[in-house]
């Protein structure tokens, strides 16, 4: 063997050469533009305009950016000064309008002595669904969860303190109808009970325990009416209620799509397609005009709490299809397993079909949930001042502020991605950690 | 109003079911505030300001109304309304006066069953054009491009006037004023048309206000004013007369500087009527306080003159003439029947 290449080449080298440093442009930026910019004729071409359309975007808004005035009391004045410091014709953006009027974008017409009360509230939220997004958390901290919704109705709207603890009392009495029921050993009454009794207490009672409680020993704050909400503060509360809402009554309507009893079924089937049927305009029409028409006249129902309902319902029907298609992603066999098991139908869902179905559903569910936050700016159209358009609208309406065009627009969308991109990072890390594929 | 959000609702539904409100005035005055529909921001009409204090020509009728009946200015409830949720607020109830640029139609009077209480403001469709187009007559701008605001009368009266007169163009359709004044500012279309008052308020928000025309001809009748619901005259007749008191106060010289003096009592015997100075209570009549009509003009801000000059006037950047607005005796159409 060792003379092998003596017969095919008459030289070997037998020292090894020095390493050369790759050609130029097979190393870094060059290899990059190359591989990722300029790797065909077509890419090349898209290349140039793409740069061409990203020159001429930059600019044609970046002087506008650029000579941006902050410190003015009324529109002509940010030309004025543009035009002082700029040249004349210059353009510029007039960024004193949400200097002088950020507090209405962002709380509408709250009184500004309590801003306090729906700062406190959102991050009370922030601390109220940490144990629930993040589940590091010491598992008791969801009990201080559950009442955050009374803590948050009394933030934003204030009055009397006895109302939301009659409202959450509620629940309390469908516990001891519950057990209470158990002791009997009659197997429908349980349910019936819990579902009955707090129906009961909310309709007749609730009211009239708070009017009294309220009489003996009075305690509450400065109550804020729904008229005075406005902006941020209205997007996130009807956000954020009806998010919180919708993501139980779905994965209800879900499996009741699925089920197998055909009025649970028929009901649910019949709830999703007629509320995805329809706009959700037409639902916000409802909520404002028709039900004026079928309720009593002097009937006062709360026009959030309306509009509440109805982004909740449209939500809800979204999110079942969701998680339906979560559902029907799993493999038979997972079921199989659960019956196997010889768990009923609950725990079944509960423990092996549902974890799996809303891991797989997570995407869709925070899509769902954006598109939703994003859809309060619909409120504008039932008379709602939202921020994007509704507050713009009133702030335009003053006079020293008419003609302002990009500055609202550009702000409030800031916010809005602010808010969005937070749910949308959420959603990867939430994907990542609960991966289990083996791969 | 104490009740709250999640109770009230529910419980109130079942016990208002019994009653339906035909005394306006008595809720009002049981609520201790008037709900006034207003437009949710028109430059000059209804503004909030930075502090959510709304202000504006329409919003002065509110608050005449509020004063007239509660003795209180400031005790309105500012309901914004839109287009498509204005006659509803008011047909259900939500609202008690809508003050809202509304044009008195007749469908809208007879078929919408609302009344009317007047007209606030005589107002009719123009055209704006960019003086570098050297159109001085709408009759010249055959074949123009219109930008016109979707669903609304204007629209119907731009078809009829091109059709009238035999000439053609082509609609830029926008969905709000702000959008127009983008797009005829980028020179998507030759004209804007909207109300009179709009087109002057929209131009003098231009960066050059010079470089653009307000054309002569004035195309529709808008006289817009407050209304509210039919069945209750005695409601009908407080607003109507509460505007009235502040037309009156105008033709008769009635100012804010000089009211209090005036209500001391004079020598016209209008004036006294008018204020609740002499020995004729018109107040008891519509169920309100003698005084009901010194405290309308004093809780709108003057007299009907002041409240123009103030809010949309020659003197405010809005610019607005007098015009056919002007008093009866000015040659104008504001013409008030007598408080006798």
């Amino acid at each position: 063997m060792s003379d092998t290449h003596s017969e095919t080449v008459a030289y070997v080298r037998e020292t090894m050469l020095p390493q050369a440093t790759p050609p130029a442009s097979e190393v870094g930026a060059i290899k990059w533009l190359r591989e990722n910019l300029f790797s065909g004729v077509l890419n090349t071409i898209l290349t140039l305009v793409g740069i061409a359309a990203v020159v001429w975007l930059v600019q044609a808004a970046l002087p506008w950016f650029l000579h941006g005035v902050w410190n003015a009391n009324s529109l002509p004045e940010c030309r004025q000064i543009i035009a002082e410091t700029w040249g004349e014709g210059a353009h510029g953006a007039c960024w004193a309008v949400i200097r002088e009027r950020w507090n209405q974008f962002l709380f509408g017409f709250y009184p500004s002595d309590l801003y306090w009360r729906p700062v406190l509230a959102l991050a009370l939220f922030f601390a109220a669904v940490a144990p629930v997004l993040f589940t590091e958390l010491p598992r008791k901290l969801l009990w201080g969860s559950a009442f955050y919704p009374a803590v948050a109705y009394i933030l934003l709207w204030g009055g009397s303190l006895w109302v939301p603890i009659s409202v959450m009392a509620g629940f309390g009495v469908g516990w001891l109808g519950l057990v209470a029921a158990r002791r009997t050993n009659l197997p429908l009454l349980g349910p019936l009970a819990a579902v009955l009794l707090p129906l009961i207490w909310w309709l007749f009672l609730a009211g009239p325990v708070a009017g009294m409680l309220e009489d003996i020993i009075p305690l509450g704050v400065e109550e804020v009416r729904s008229d005075k909400f406005g902006g941020f503060v209205l997007s996130l509360t009807i956000g954020i209620a009806a998010i919180v809402l919708s993501l139980p009554l779905g994965i209800v309507l879900a499996l009741g799509r699925r089920s197998d009893m055909l009025l649970v079924k028929a009901l649910s089937v019949g709830f999703i397609e007629f509320i995805r049927g329809v706009p959700l305009i037409t639902l916000l029409f409802t909520a404002s005009l028709l039900l004026n028409y079928f309720l009593p006249p002097g009937t006062n129902f709360d026009i959030i709490l309306r509009v509440i309902i109805m982004v909740t319902l449209f939500a809800a029907a979204y999110i079942a299809e969701v998680i339906r298609g979560g559902l029907a992603a799993l493999p038979r066999g997972q079921y199989e397993a659960a019956d196997s098991l010889g768990l009923d139908y609950w725990k079944a869902m509960q423990l092996i079909v549902l974890p799996q179905a809303l891991k797989i559903s997570i995407p869709g569910i925070v899509s769902t949930f954006i598109g939703l936050f994003k859809d309060t700016t619909l409120v504008i159209f039932v008379g709602l001042l939202d921020p994007l358009k509704g507050i713009t609208d009133a702030v335009r309406a003053a006079i020293e502020w008419k003609g302002v065009y990009w500055e609202p627009f550009i702000f409030v969308g800031a916010i809005f991605f602010v808010f969005n991109f937070g749910m949308s990072r959420y959603s990867m890390y939430l994907e990542n950690k609960l991966k289990r594929d083996h791969r | 109003m104490k009740n709250t959000v999640f109770l009230g609702t529910l419980a109130a539904a079942g016990l208002a079911a019994g009653f339906v409100s035909a005394a306006t005035l008595d809720d009002v005055k049981a609520r201790g505030e008037l709900n006034c529909g207003v437009n949710t921001g028109l430059v000059g009409f209804a503004a909030p300001d930075a502090n959510g204090n709304w202000s504006g020509f329409d919003v002065a009728i509110c608050k005449a109304v509020a004063a007239a009946v509660l003795g209180d200015a400031s005790k309105v409830k500012y309901v914004p309304t839109t287009g498509q949720t204005r006659f509803t607020a008011l047909a259900s109830g939500e609202v008690d006066i809508l003050s809202r640029n509304t044009t008195w139609t007749f469908s809208r009077d007879a078929d919408l069953k609302f009344t009317f209480i007047g007209v606030n403001y005589y107002d009719g469709q123009g055209f704006m054009v960019n003086k570098a187009l050297g159109v001085t007559s709408a009759k010249e701008l055959d074949g123009a491009t219109v930008c016109i605001q979707t669903g609304t009368t204007t629209e119907l009266n731009l078809a009829d006037f091109f059709k009238v007169n035999n000439m053609t163009y082509s609609p830029v359709t926008i969905e709000t004023n702000a959008e127009g004044e983008q797009q005829f500012l980028a020179g998507a279309c030759d004209a804007y048309t909207t109300d009179a008052s709009g087109l002057a308020a929209t131009r003098a928000a231009f960066a050059n206000p010079e470089d653009y025309v307000i054309l002569p001809e004035i195309i529709s009748k808008e006289p817009l004013g407050p209304l509210v619901r039919h069945g209750d005259d005695q409601w009908a007749d407080i607003t109507r007369w509460a505007m009235n008191a502040l037309i009156a106060a105008e033709e008769y010289g009635v100012t804010s500087a000089n009211i209090e003096e005036l209500s001391k009592g004079t020598e016209n015997p209008e004036i006294n009527r008018l204020l609740g100075a002499g020995e004729d209570n018109l107040g008891a009549m519509i169920g309100l306080e003698k005084d009901w009509g010194k405290k309308a003009i004093v809780g709108a801000g003057g007299n009907y003159g002041e409240i123009f000059a103030a809010t949309i006037g020659e003197s405010t950047p809005i610019g607005l003439a007098r015009g056919l607005n002007a008093q009866w005796t000015q040659g104008g159409l504001l013409y008030t029947p007598p408080f006798r």
